[in-house]
């Protein structure tokens, strides 16, 4: 390694630097082997840098915030430059976020920035992986940092949670309040857990702290961790890319890391900061001042959770009446129960997807090029599914607010939401995967017939036809590059035997891909092209003639 | 590198074969094209958009040394005073001038990268996941020798108390959490209030008088003393809170075991919800009802307060009032069951 880059005498600083750094860490291999690594473009591989961006945001402007902030739930009488609050008792850790906000130049933008950041940041990870759902990247080889960015998106939640909780506000208490409802409604050790939690009765004077521990420490470092196992494996697998002329499954095409993605990547951590501290400059996040701190009598209208919790507290709500059950003098509380268990096994759905896919379609290959959602009707259709079912929960978290704000019953409200959560991802899933299945028709019939161009042209005997023009390869291909599954039979095993799970998972193949559009073979194109030769002679002279002065019409 | 033949020649050492499973591969399948011939940029064929890309690329990075600088100038321009105007302008123009810095050098970096460098896609090889024969062989290889070396198939004695060192060491790991709070005891069945406790307003702590009542008025109630407790005011405030409601004794109906529960028409119930916690703080004058605004859990104030509606399933506990001698509202006796989210020993 020693005579690769031997010491150019006259090269300068650079060259100085790079030979001093190579022959103590070896930076020549390293560069060898990443400086040139392929990385594909495409806008939607953005959307997991966006999250990743905003997570180092997250730390930066978290730091500085850690440098004011007092974690502290002991009493003060407040006399800071806030008026309104001027001689009111509150919390330390509230005291401290007021003063972060008034009396710290930049403290106000910092809270700001980590706080909408913090929104970006769940947000982002949550679209990013609606793509990899929606586009198969969860395929092998890829199931296990799938189970990765899963726990990441549950981190970052908490994350959220616990740095909301943090300024001892009366949103906050108030949301506290409501994790200790839940947990005490655990069986036999609620009380327990809550008691553990909050040091005694709620709210206590531990939780801010203990939070704040979490917070800062152990979310960040999780966070941290799994971050570098999921890009670990993105280095491992290489990226994956959309369906092109020329992008296999044992290839990958993109642009090198130097310098292009290295400008361009770089260049966008720069955008998505920039594009927070402009958010936090000129929109107000989280006024704490004006909740007041932490009282457990008030409560304001309207109370609202982060977004990304929106679903949990929807959950609650959409939980009907009467739920609760007292027998041999313990109590069920399955009103909070419930919508804890559809929680959990709708994360335990997201995170098992891959494997039941897997199963189903028994394909054991390496996929690296990404599906188009309509090409898997019925996995699209099942995420259109999963989303209606998640926004039925989210929009559920704001009944009060649509009930008031459109003049509408309450009641009425909520009801409709309980009966769209159940019927809304049925109705969701039936049309995703009809007009999936309809897209790869029309997909067919370009292929096979070529684009309409909107041309009539009249016949010699006088017949009208619309002008097709043919597709050229690199399009075709496009439309006619992916997996296509066929439904399975149950086969009876050695013993001669028909197992459950072999009848489970053909009743399952049948249900992915009963209904299935097959891409056009060549032999397809072929004939095509021989009855368009026939019939379509004399247009097609015409369309080249055209071609040279295109009309609107 | 963009060229056809190594995009389609794919890998050349012969890896491993991968059942399909229920996947169709059709024997006349369309072939891969290769790819697509790249398309020269405006910037590559002409020297004056080249170099008016570049002139905007350093523009952009202008920008953004125009914005740092601006962002350290706001920093004193705009101090913060006890006007709370200035937070405004502090936080804005601070915002905004690093705002500019950090987007000049994103958009800059990215505007050079998409009209000066290459623009050409390369294609690489990718390997799967799964090692050749020959790694996998060393693999087992290495793992067998491990394994022989140190003995732990052949050595049971020692594989299983390992096993169980390994399952237990973590517990102490757990019991040492047991201190981050007392057992919750009966805390969760008794409030503040008692026999003779009168009834204050919140936050002002004042008692009320069953006249100042008046038919259709709301007092938000705390125990008398509450505000004057030295230690665990938030935690007793936040069991002990009642709704004090005043109603036509006509509208309402009450048990036989509660008839003298209530004071000519006014009714004090818990404020917290049976659901989750939260205070039941809004009050419908008109049909008697409160509702919890965070899950919208609804009770009759008329018929005990029981659940008319939202996810709550007990009524909100009442508390049994009468008056002093001197006309003040007093608490006869604590709730007569745990307030607030129900628990599992409830």
């Amino acid at each position: 390694m020693s005579n690769a880059v031997s010491a150019p005498k006259k090269g300068g600083f650079l060259a100085g630097t790079a030979n001093y750094l190579d022959e103590r860490v070896g930076v020549a291999g390293i560069l060898k082997e990443f400086g040139r690594k392929v990385f594909p473009d495409h806008w939607s591989f953005m959307l997991g840098e966006v999250a990743l961006y905003s997570f180092l945001v997250l730390l930066l402007s978290g730091t500085f915030l850690t440098f004011f902030f007092q974690p502290s739930m002991e009493p003060v009488i407040y006399e800071g430059v806030y008026g309104p609050l001027k001689g009111a008792e509150m919390s330390i850790a509230y005291a401290s976020t007021l003063d972060i906000s008034f009396e710290v130049r930049g403290g106000l933008l910092m809270r700001q920035v980590h706080h909408w950041s913090a929104l970006l940041f769940v947000a982002a990870a949550g679209l990013h992986m609606l793509r990899v759902f929606f586009t198969g990247a969860f395929r092998k080889p890829r199931e296990i940092n799938w189970l990765v960015g899963v726990v990441l998106f549950v981190l970052g939640m908490g994350g959220g949670f616990t740095g909301y909780s943090l300024p001892d506000d009366l949103l906050s208490g108030n949301g506290l309040r409501i994790i200790d409802g839940m947990i005490k409604g655990v069986p036999v050790v609620g009380a327990y857990i809550s008691s553990l939690l909050f040091g005694g009765e709620f709210p206590g004077e531990a939780i801010v702290a203990r939070l704040y521990g979490l917070h800062i420490l152990l979310i960040p470092a999780l966070i941290l961790i799994f971050i570098v196992i999921h890009l670990f494996m993105v280095v491992i697998h290489k990226h994956t890319h959309y369906s092109g002329p020329g992008r296999k499954d044992s290839n990958v095409v993109g642009y090198p890391l130097m310098p292009v993605y290295v400008a361009k990547a770089g260049g966008f951590f720069f955008i998505v900061f920039g594009v927070i501290a402009l958010i936090a400059a000129t929109f107000t996040i989280n006024p704490v001042w004006n909740y007041g701190g932490y009282d457990p009598s008030p409560v304001s209208a309207g109370t609202q959770p982060d977004w990304y919790i929106g679903w949990a507290d929807g959950a609650l709500r959409l939980a009907p009446s009467h739920l609760e059950v007292t027998a041999g003098g313990v109590t069920w509380s399955w009103n909070i129960l419930l919508p804890i268990i559809v929680l959990v096994i709708f994360l335990a759905l997201v995170a098992l997807y891959p494997f039941i896919e897997a199963w189903v379609t028994g394909d054991k290959r390496e996929h690296h090029v990404l599906d188009r959602p309509r090409n898997a009707p019925t996995r699209t259709a099942i995420g259109a599914a999963g989303v209606t079912f998640y926004a039925v929960l989210w929009a559920g978290a704001a009944t009060d607010l649509i009930a008031t704000n459109f003049k509408l019953s309450l009641n009425q409200v909520l009801t409709s939401m309980q009966i769209l959560l159940i019927l809304g991802p049925i109705f969701a899933y039936i049309v995703t995967k009809r007009t999936c299945l309809s897209l790869q028709r029309k997909d067919r019939e370009i292929v096979l017939h070529g684009r309409e161009t909107g041309r009539i042209v009249r016949l010699p005997h006088g017949e009208y036809v619309e002008i097709h023009e043919p597709l050229d390869e690199f399009e075709q291909w496009k439309l006619v590059d992916f997996v296509d599954y066929a439904p399975t039979l149950a086969r009876p095993n050695s013993k001669g035997k028909i197992t459950v799970a072999a009848r489970m998972r053909s009743a399952l193949s049948r249900f992915y891909f009963e209904d299935r559009i097959a891409p056009v073979t060549q032999g397809e194109l072929d004939a095509a092209h021989h009855d368009h030769a026939a019939v379509e002679s004399a247009p097609k002279k015409a369309v080249t003639s055209k071609k040279a002065t295109p009309k609107k019409k | 590198m963009s060229d056809k033949s190594i995009a389609s020649t794919g890998s050349h050492e012969p890896e491993h074969e991968y059942s399909a499973g229920l996947a169709t591969i059709a024997a006349d399948a369309v072939v891969d094209p290769g790819m697509e011939p790249h398309r020269v940029r405006m910037t590559d064929k002409s020297k004056k958009h080249e170099k008016a890309a570049a002139r905007q690329v350093a523009a952009f990075f202008f920008a953004s040394i125009f914005g740092s600088a601006f962002a350290i100038y706001a920093y004193f321009a705009f101090p913060l005073t006890e006007d709370l105007g200035t937070v405004r302008n502090n936080t804005l123009w601070l915002g905004l001038g690093i705002a500019l810095g950090l987007l000049g050098i994103g958009i800059g970096a990215v505007h050079w990268a998409k009209t000066l460098m290459p623009d050409a896609e390369v294609s690489e090889e990718r390997h799967m996941a799964r090692g050749s024969e020959e790694v996998r062989a060393r693999a087992i290889e290495i793992v067998r020798l491990a394994d022989s070396e140190s003995g732990f198939s052949r050595r049971k004695l020692i594989r299983r108390s390992l096993y169980g060192a390994l399952a237990l060491f973590p517990l102490p790991a757990i019991m040492i959490f047991g201190d981050l709070g007392p057992n919750p005891g009966d805390s969760l069945r008794h409030t503040m209030w008692k026999k003779g406790t009168r009834l204050a307003k919140d936050p002002s702590g004042l008692p009320i008088k069953a006249s100042d009542v008046t038919l259709g008025s709301v007092f938000h109630v705390i125990p008398e003393g509450l505000s004057e407790l030295e230690h665990h005011k938030l935690e007793e405030k936040a069991k002990a809170a009642v709704l004090l409601v005043r109603l036509d004794p006509a509208d309402l109906k009450e048990s036989d075991e509660r008839k003298d529960w209530s004071y000519d028409g006014i009714v004090a119930y818990s404020k917290i919800c049976t659901h989750v916690g939260c205070p039941v703080a809004l009050y419908e004058q008109h049909t008697h009802h409160l509702l919890c605004p965070c899950h919208q859990s609804t009770f009759d104030v008329t018929d005990e307060c029981k659940v008319v509606f939202g996810p709550a399933s007990r009524p909100l506990p009442q508390l049994p009032i009468t008056v002093d001698a001197e006309g003040y509202l007093i608490a006869q006796s604590d709730f007569t069951e745990p307030v607030g989210p129900s628990f599992w020993e409830r």
